[in-house]
């Protein structure tokens, strides 16, 4: 049997990306990393031949074929490389799951946006409070667990861990600390960390604020 | 409602125009599942539909074993795990599985999502969200291609994710003053096909004009 032939199209700041890195580490699955360049850069031809409906990474290109959109990668990996599953065994664990990756998808990234692009106060305070009632129900789940998939370290655990690397800078812009309004949110971040397989996957959360703070420039906020 | 009560029986809590209820009764229809369904007035919600489904109180909510699968989508998908045997509607090959999702993702943000906004938007605003629609819609022509179905000679689960919304062209047609079948014929075929040779769809499908009446008294022009 062959190797397997595995390419991840990601750019460095997206989380999306740093998903399925996470992912892959999870699984010992070996790939190698295509960068594209800066959101600002023109997209490359793989890139665009690759996702030609949206043109976004992350793209997983397995023995060149393409598999798009992130919660849809790591479905794709699991079942792919089935050893260490990241989902539930059985049918309902999975629908749980899936909701809470829907509601990651949904609510998450779009909300933290909206801290580190409001302009006036009013915005801020607002975006702040969306933004902490959505932690407030991820924390509510994560209840007394060491991770969403219970004992072990799984699929929502990878679908969030991606996006906190994004957190620090809404803490910075929105005025708040995770750690402070959720404590055991905050201690799973830390939990998760300690992982290598996210430690080496995920962009550090300084390189991700400055990168912020620049977008902040050139949209005009501050 | 005790949940207890509801261990031995399959329930649906479901609004009658919602095309997201549609999908999972299409689903069950099709594997041949019985269930009890029970109503929902969205203006005033039952405590039931609160207790299970307390963050997005929406329905479709089905019940299954005493517990809540919410999410139209992720309701299909469970219902085609556990009833495994029967019209199965997402491919087994991760690969192929991957694709069914990829489409009925699509069609969550560019067909539902886009076209509920020309229902209430207006002027300039509403001509771009009509061509984003048609875009979106021409493309998933493209994806049907030739095939009877989205799933080839049986439908699945991209069918089921689309053919619901279909009922609401209508209403659509109607508000943005624009024939979606003069846009995408070949869409419109397969609707014909899904509704005259699959009694799961004939069955649940509404009436586009009694969706009409009703979209009119909730927002009358």
């Amino acid at each position: 049997m062959g190797k397997d032939d595995v390419k991840l199209l990601s750019m460095w700041a997206s989380p999306f990306c740093m998903r399925v890195k996470v992912a892959l580490a999870e699984k010992d699955v070996a790939y190698e990393e295509i960068l594209e360049s800066d959101l600002m850069g023109a997209k490359t031809e793989l890139l665009i031949k690759s996702n030609p409906v949206h043109k976004q990474v992350p793209v997983l290109l397995h023995d060149d074929k393409p598999v798009v959109e992130s919660t849809n990668i790591l479905t794709y990996i699991d079942e792919v490389w089935p050893a260490k599953p990241l989902l539930p065994a059985c049918a309902y664990g999975k629908s749980r799951a899936r909701f809470w990756a829907d509601y990651i998808d949904r609510k998450v990234f779009p909300a933290g946006r909206n801290v580190w692009t409001a302009k006036e106060d009013d915005q801020v305070e607002s975006a702040r409070k969306e933004f902490l009632d959505i932690l407030m129900y991820l924390d509510g789940t994560l209840g007394e667990q060491d991770y969403f998939n219970g004992d072990t370290f799984g699929f929502v655990d990878i679908l969030l861990i991606g996006l906190t690397s994004w957190f620090p800078a809404f803490e910075k812009y929105g005025g708040f600390k995770v750690e402070d309004e959720y404590p055991k949110l905050a201690a799973w971040i830390t939990r998760s960390y300690a992982r290598e397989t996210v430690s080496e996957s995920l962009t550090s959360p300084e390189k991700i604020t400055n990168f912020v703070g620049m977008m902040r420039q050139m949209y005009g906020i501050e | 409602m005790l949940l207890v009560e509801m261990k031995e029986e399959v329930i649906l809590l479901d609004f009658w125009a919602s095309p997201y209820g549609m999908r999972v009764k299409i689903a069950l229809e099709e594997k041949g599942i019985e269930y009890k369904r029970l109503g929902e007035n969205l203006q005033d919600k039952s405590p039931l539909l609160l207790q299970l489904n307390p963050i997005h109180k929406t329905i479709p909510v089905l019940v299954h074993e005493g517990k809540p699968v919410c999410e139209s989508l992720i309701i299909v998908s469970y219902i085609d795990e556990v009833w495994h045997d029967k019209s199965p509607l997402l491919p087994s090959d991760p690969y192929q599985k991957s694709q069914a999702l990829f489409w009925a993702d699509y069609i969550e943000k560019k067909v539902y999502d886009v076209g509920r906004r020309v229902l209430w938007e207006k002027g300039e605003k509403q001509e771009m969200t009509k061509k984003e629609l048609i875009q979106g819609l021409k493309e998933l022509e493209g994806e049907l291609g030739t095939k009877r179905y989205f799933g080839g000679e049986n439908i699945d689960f991209v069918d089921v994710a689309l053919v619901p919304f279909t009922c609401w062209f209508y209403s659509i047609e109607r508000r943005g003053n624009f024939s979606i079948e003069t846009e995408c014929p070949k869409l419109m075929s397969w609707v014909k096909r899904c509704i005259s040779e699959r009694e799961s769809v004939a069955k649940t499908l509404q009436d586009p004009l009694k969706i009409y009446d009703y979209y009119n008294e909730l927002d009358p022009q």
